[in-house]
């Protein structure tokens, strides 16, 4: 058994964390969500540009068209990076699910590149409104679509199935709703009698499931992000002539949320780890149960976070906030705590 | 990552299902747990199975043959291979009590040649009980303010103080206990290592009553204890550095999901069963939602066992991630305890602390007994100082003295 990162895989991982720390620091993140709150794309190009030269979106793309053929457990590496920068990019919907869900060629290739965008709309319990397939034509109003602002197509489920269709064509309307989560590039959708082409032949639940472990990894990352935070305020802040870090009450805080992040990184890796090698149940389990405890902890993590800041954990200006809403996000994306442990007592027969 | 056994660890672990297989016969009765939570001594069979263990190296592995163990290089990977396959038999594991755990390691690493022949083999066999006089009424958290006095007498120390928490004490045979025999040194300075027999002149063992009913604990006194010098482990004001150097050798982990999973298990058995409503405890949404809640706890704090086993079998130092373990294992069976409890709605109530452990009793015994797992062995705050301090680099608080000043 050897239950660690590959070279190759730490590779991944601290080429992503270093280009990420220089490129796409508290600065950028804070002018992406003030055009995000302003209803205007949080999109940056430049971090999106930087992240493409590094193959992001070629993770999941074979090889034959110009992907990098790697499995969940780099994919979750990447996710994980960019969580701990809150970077304001697409990724789950275009990166992540819709290279697992598509077989043209010519539009891989295109995922590859960094040249096309794509929003996802899964259907989960209480977060979307059923979208209906009438033969080829789609009628609907999901919620949040993953990454469907100024995206070129959407893959949108109906009746089971995952359908593909132009994001710019007739019937489709994409409404960008101004979110808690201002760094997201999610919008509201409204087909009507939208021409759609079925995708034949793709496990729908393994497309899910991808999505799944991607959220997780993305909300572990904005957990260590806000542990860094919190223990450098507090080290830093000083009251009654010493730094607060040296206060148990304070210390403590950092302590919970630390013990509460470690066995998480590797859980999630078990969980990729089944997913690229093991059967679909098991994989499909534990991404029920990494993602559903991940959104747990995460939840405490930002909210413990913001507590050691104190009243500046309140105020905008450590950006602890950014994080505490991507976890928000990021848990009401594709099953809720609540509605995956539900899935997971099905599963197993309970 | 690659979650397969490598060649000679799959044979391993055929070798270790086929002993299990011919030997399973030969469990002992009573459990090792049951022995834990009321120490008493061994019965015959409880005895030859640890034997049979050590000498088949699946217990005390790595102790040298000399001092009676099986002399293998450290493994940490066929140690778990053995634990993992114990537990999915449903066999006991060898011996972790503080004899084997503890003492054996402190003694093979500062013993003398002595110490070693006397004591080592028949305390990984089970035949010596032993217990630990480190906590006193006035130091626990604060440990190395320890007052028990051993006073230099010729050949001898004479001791006088008193310990607490001393598990098994009424049935121990040695002690190995930490006391004071140099009272001018700053205070971690003044502290020597003592072995010594529990039925020497002068001590005196008084059963603990605990909120169990069972007194699992003792408090021991010392009167005017004379003993040799030889008693000595490492060097005469090294006794702090001689106990935490043994602390390294328990990661603290080895076989601790195993015991979540244990509970985890059980009860997943026990949400198939009929409520009072005739209906299945695991059709209540609430307490479905509560089992998996703690399966995906009992989850994560298994695959983070993998991989700190992995990091310790490449020789990396432990680290945060060993840290927070006995934090996590600690709170996880306590929560599934209580779980276990409240499905059994007003059954729950129910303790006769007199039956056996292989009934129902049990979870009402764990849910005191875990609760004083997450405060004994270093409290839950004192595990959040470490996490803070070591972990994260975080400072300490200012002493008395210095709060004062300023």
């Amino acid at each position: 058994m050897d239950f660690s990162l590959t070279e190759e895989q730490q590779l991944i991982q601290d080429s992503f964390r270093g280009l990420l720390s220089r490129s796409c620091d508290l600065n950028v993140v804070r002018a992406a969500a003030e055009r995000g709150d302003e209803g205007n794309s949080p999109f940056d190009a430049t971090v999106w540009d930087a992240l493409v030269e590094l193959g992001m979106p070629c993770l999941l793309v074979a090889e034959e068209h110009g992907g990098a053929g790697l499995g969940m457990i780099e994919t979750a590496l990447v996710a994980q990076e960019l969580g701990r920068a809150a970077a304001p990019i697409p990724f789950i919907g275009t990166a992540v699910m819709a290279p697992l869900a598509i077989t043209d060629g010519d539009l891989l290739s295109a995922i590859a590149a960094g040249t096309t965008r794509i929003g996802v709309a899964l259907q989960t319990s209480g977060t979307s409104r059923d979208v209906q397939s009438g033969g080829a034509r789609l009628t609907g109003a999901p919620v949040a679509a993953l990454d469907a602002r100024d995206a070129d197509h959407l893959i949108v489920e109906a009746d089971g199935q995952l359908h593909l269709l132009s994001a710019t064509g007739v019937g489709v309307q994409v409404t960008p709703t101004i979110q808690i989560d201002p760094l997201q590039m999610a919008a509201r959708l409204h087909l009507d009698q939208t021409p759609s082409v079925p995708l034949q032949n793709v496990d729908l639940a393994w497309v899910r499931r991808a999505g799944r472990l991607a959220l997780a990894a993305q909300s572990l990352g904005a957990a260590e992000r806000v542990l860094e935070m919190a223990v450098a305020y507090a080290l830093e802040r000083k009251q009654f002539n010493r730094a607060i870090g040296s206060f148990k009450a304070v210390k403590h805080m950092c302590a919970e949320i630390a013990a509460a992040i470690q066995p998480c990184t590797a859980m999630l890796w078990y969980a990729a780890y089944a997913f690229d090698h093991l059967s679909a149940e098991e994989a499909e389990l534990q991404s029920l149960l990494t993602k559903s405890h991940i959104d747990e902890v995460a939840r405490f993590a930002v909210r413990t976070a913001t507590e050691v800041h104190g009243g500046m954990g309140f105020a905008d200006l450590p950006g602890v906030h950014f994080w505490y809403k991507r976890a928000g996000f990021n848990r009401a994306q594709l099953g809720s705590p609540e509605v995956l442990r539900e899935q997971a007592a099905v599963l197993q027969g309970l | 990552m690659d979650l397969s056994d490598r060649k000679e660890h799959l044979e391993f672990r055929q070798e270790v299902r086929a002993f299990i297989a011919a030997h399973r016969h030969r469990v002992p009765k009573v459990s090792g747990q049951s022995y834990r939570m009321h120490p008493r001594p061994f019965a015959p069979d409880m005895v030859a199975w640890q034997t049979l263990l050590v000498e088949n190296g699946l217990a005390s592995r790595t102790v040298p043959t000399e001092y009676g163990g099986y002399g293998a290089e450290p493994d940490i990977l066929k140690s778990r291979i053995i634990a993992d396959e114990f537990f999915a038999a449903g066999v006991p594991m060898g011996l972790e009590n503080q004899g084997v755990s503890m003492l054996v390691p402190t003694l093979l690493e500062h013993g003398t040649e002595q110490q070693k022949q006397d004591w080592v083999a028949r305390t990984i066999r089970g035949e010596i009980f032993w217990c630990q006089g480190y906590s006193e009424p006035g130091a626990g958290s604060d440990l190395a303010s320890l007052q028990t006095r051993a006073v230099d007498d010729g050949d001898d120390f004479i001791i006088n103080g008193q310990k607490i928490w001393t598990s098994s004490a009424h049935i121990a045979q040695m002690i190995f206990c930490l006391v004071r025999t140099e009272p001018d040194a700053p205070k971690h300075k003044g502290i020597s290592y003592l072995i010594f027999p529990m039925d020497l002149p002068g001590i005196e063992v008084r059963p603990l009553q605990t909120m169990t009913g069972h007194p699992s604990f003792n408090e021991t006194f010392f009167t005017d204890v004379r003993v040799p010098k030889t008693a000595l482990v490492g060097p005469r004001g090294a006794g702090w550095q001689v106990a935490n150097s043994t602390l390294k050798h328990e990661r603290g982990m080895l076989g601790n999901a195993n015991s979540s999973q244990w509970r985890l298990n059980r009860i997943r058995e026990m949400m198939g069963r009929h409520g009072p409503a005739g209906q299945k405890v695991s059709a209540s949404p609430v307490h479905r939602n509560r089992f998996i809640e703690l399966q995906a706890r009992v989850q994560s704090l298994r695959a983070h066992e993998m991989r700190l086993v992995t990091g310790a079998a490449r020789g990396q130092p432990p680290g945060l991630g060993d840290m927070v373990c006995k934090l996590l294992t600690c709170e996880v069976n306590y929560a599934l305890d209580l779980f276990a409890i409240d499905l059994q709605g007003e059954l729950g109530v129910e303790y006769d602390k007199y039956s056996g452990l292989d009934d129902d009793g049990i979870w009402q015994q764990l849910s005191m007994y875990d609760l004083g797992l997450i405060i004994g062995g270093g409290t839950a705050q004192i595990q959040k100082n470490i996490i803070s301090e070591r972990g994260l680099g975080m400072p300490r608080e200012p002493r008395l003295t210095e709060v004062a000043g300023g």
